[in-house]
């Protein structure tokens, strides 16, 4: 009786690398990714629009062919074992999985039935998901009249009809209000403490990565720039504390001050009457300071603490905010490399 | 003290782990095609009106256009219109179908069959084959409304003659979901293509008219439309007689257009992604 779920990974991949071919133009989509995923995590691939992460994940659900390197899925080979894979894992692309001519309940039907269900089988495994998923009431109504929010929970109840232990989401939450996103989130971290179920996704919203990912792997221009716990990630950064002062003249001194008190450890920098303060454990040592401060002579007016967020991890990064490579990327279409390119080039590709 | 820990362990990791794969079994080929056949059908049966919208255009001609046929002198002129009337809905409710592919592909629900375990192959046979079961309403619609107004009904050959009609809307329908596949989500581009496709056919059927005194060129380019010779099979079935060649012309020109609409339409699913 030894455990089970602690052998191997679920995902592998070497080198993983895809190019499109575009007016001409190369463009490398995913470069030489190297990446583990094992049993029972939860994984979010953050990036801004066309960093890779969704091209990333079309290779692994054997939507699209990687240009070089391996990629393994669930222990089968996401190109020679393309049927294996597609029945290992669940997967919930960016639009609609449920066609919007169908009915909410024939979907769940026809996808137990396309993964070898009986038929009494796959109408009893569609009413446990309707009414996990709050469903039931609408599961007669054509697709196309659900909401946002109830065609998203179909989406995912269809995604799990044959309880897969690797799921995929390609952006889950894209396009929904924040109360369906909170349920959203809620619902995918259940499934993954309840279950034990593998969930992958991705995401350019750096609340939910935070919110929901047990680990984040940052992805940039088709590259891993980052891969840890969202914690750590914004641990390495420190947090900031801003402090105010009555004039600038107390500024400077309360500067200097924090710089022989924190030394290397921080990083200051003064603007007029403010004085920010960057540095591992920030929130432990501000009180202290404050203290310090006012023993000076140099009493703080305004005090503010915060956190590193993701944001601050990417900025670190790569020098630019996520939120401007995101609108950046959305405008300028000669740029939208990995999403839309997918769709258009696959005829040259194949 | 082991042995306890040991229980607790085997305990979480049963609780932690989902259940495996409920299915022990890979569905085959024919299973596959089935279900995706099922699965295009349900929305047919589920709103049985769906059908009449591929209808619209060949009633407009039952009604406006039959009525300034000449007469004949054996048997009425709506005996002769009526097949080529059942023969065009057939071919606009086939070559429209595509449109529900393209949708499919927008909205997303594509994407997701193709992630599934279901094979390209049985995705585009399952949803050809369906083609038949809206060919048969429609033609079941075309003869009832029909018959009061002096149209001989021949039950038995009626039949014989959807049968040679099914492999067309098989083959149409592959080609509809091919242009589908191709268009991807251009949706101008698949009603241009199909749009530009569909009135030549028609017309080149002899289907409104007849091709009797057409000039040279115009029966040559009728005779390599594999419509023509399906119209004319279901007019000679239609009125009662079954002479074997006109009929057996027929059946093949169907089957053709089956076997050249499935392989097109199966290389465009296997490129599909």
């Amino acid at each position: 009786m030894t455990t089970q779920h602690t052998t191997g990974p679920v995902i592998r991949t070497e080198g993983l690398t895809r190019h499109f071919t575009r007016h001409k133009q190369t463009v490398e989509a995913v470069r030489g990714l190297d990446l583990e995923v094992g049993r029972g995590e939860l994984v979010a691939f953050l990036g801004p629009n066309g960093a890779g992460k969704s091209t990333t994940l079309r290779m692994l659900t054997t939507l699209l062919e990687p240009t070089s390197g391996t990629a393994e899925v669930a222990g089968y080979d996401v190109v020679r074992e393309r049927r294996q894979v597609r029945r290992s894992i669940g997967y919930v692309g960016q639009g609609n999985g449920a066609g919007h001519a169908q009915r909410g309940r024939d979907e769940l039907v026809s996808q137990g039935r396309a993964f070898g269900l009986s038929r009494s089988a796959a109408y009893a495994r569609a009413e446990e998901l309707l009414d996990a998923f709050d469903l039931t009431e609408h599961a007669r109504r054509p697709v196309s009249t659900l909401s946002g929010g109830q065609r998203r929970r179909l989406d995912i109840a269809i995604g799990l009809v044959h309880t897969p232990q690797l799921l995929f989401l390609d952006e889950p939450s894209t396009g929904l209000d924040p109360q369906n996103r909170a349920n959203l989130q809620e619902q995918v971290r259940r499934l993954h403490d309840e279950q034990g179920t593998t969930i992958v996704l991705t995401t350019h919203y750096l609340e939910e990565a935070d919110a929901i990912a047990d680990r984040v792997v940052v992805i940039d221009h088709g590259r891993v720039i980052a891969d840890d716990t969202a914690a750590a990630l914004k641990a390495g950064l420190g947090d900031l504390v801003t402090l105010g002062f009555e004039n600038e003249t107390h500024a400077i001194t309360a500067a200097w001050q924090a710089e022989v008190l924190l030394g290397s450890r921080a990083e200051i920098e003064r603007v007029g009457n403010v004085v920010r303060v960057r540095s591992a454990r920030g929130a432990e040592t501000a009180p202290g300071l404050v203290t310090e401060l006012a023993w000076q002579g140099v009493p703080v007016t305004r005090l503010d603490v915060a956190s590193a967020t993701l944001d601050d991890v990417f900025l670190e990064l790569t020098g630019r905010s996520l939120r401007e490579s995101n609108e950046h990327t959305s405008d300028d279409t000669s740029d939208d490399s990995s999403e839309h390119i997918s769709e258009n080039s696959e005829g040259e590709a194949a | 003290m082991s042995a306890t820990i040991q229980i607790t362990e085997t305990a979480q990791s049963s609780v932690r782990r989902p259940r495996e794969v409920v299915a022990p079994r890979a569905p085959g080929l024919l299973a596959d095609t089935w279900n995706v056949m099922v699965r295009e059908l349900r929305p047919v049966f589920r709103e049985p009106v769906s059908v009449l919208f591929a209808m619209v255009q060949p009633l407009v001609f039952l009604g406006l256009f039959a009525p300034l046929l000449p007469k004949v002198e054996d048997g009425s002129a709506l005996q002769w219109f009526v097949p080529g009337i059942i023969a065009m809905t057939a071919l606009m409710s086939a070559s429209f179908t595509g449109a529900n592919l393209t949708q499919e592909i927008v909205t997303g629900s594509h994407e997701r069959l193709l992630v599934s375990p279901l094979s390209r192959s049985s995705l585009l046979v399952g949803r050809a084959l369906k083609e038949i079961v809206p060919m048969l309403m429609q033609s079941a619609i075309i003869v009832a409304v029909v018959t009061p107004f002096g149209f001989d009904l021949h039950l038995g050959h009626v039949l014989l003659g959807v049968v040679v009609l099914a492999g067309f809307s098989i083959g149409v329908g592959a080609l509809s979901f091919a242009l589908a596949l191709v268009s991807k989500d251009q949706e101008w581009l698949f009603w241009t293509v199909q749009q530009t496709l569909i009135f030549p056919l028609l017309l080149l059927a002899g289907v409104l008219l007849p091709l009797d005194g057409a000039p040279g060129w115009l029966r040559f380019a009728a005779d390599l439309n594999p419509l023509k010779y399906v119209v004319e099979a279901e007019r000679a079935l239609f009125a009662g007689t079954v002479p074997v060649d006109t009929v057996a012309y027929g059946a093949v020109a169907s089957a053709v257009v089956a076997a050249f609409g499935l392989a097109v339409g199966l290389r465009a699913m296997r490129a599909s992604r």
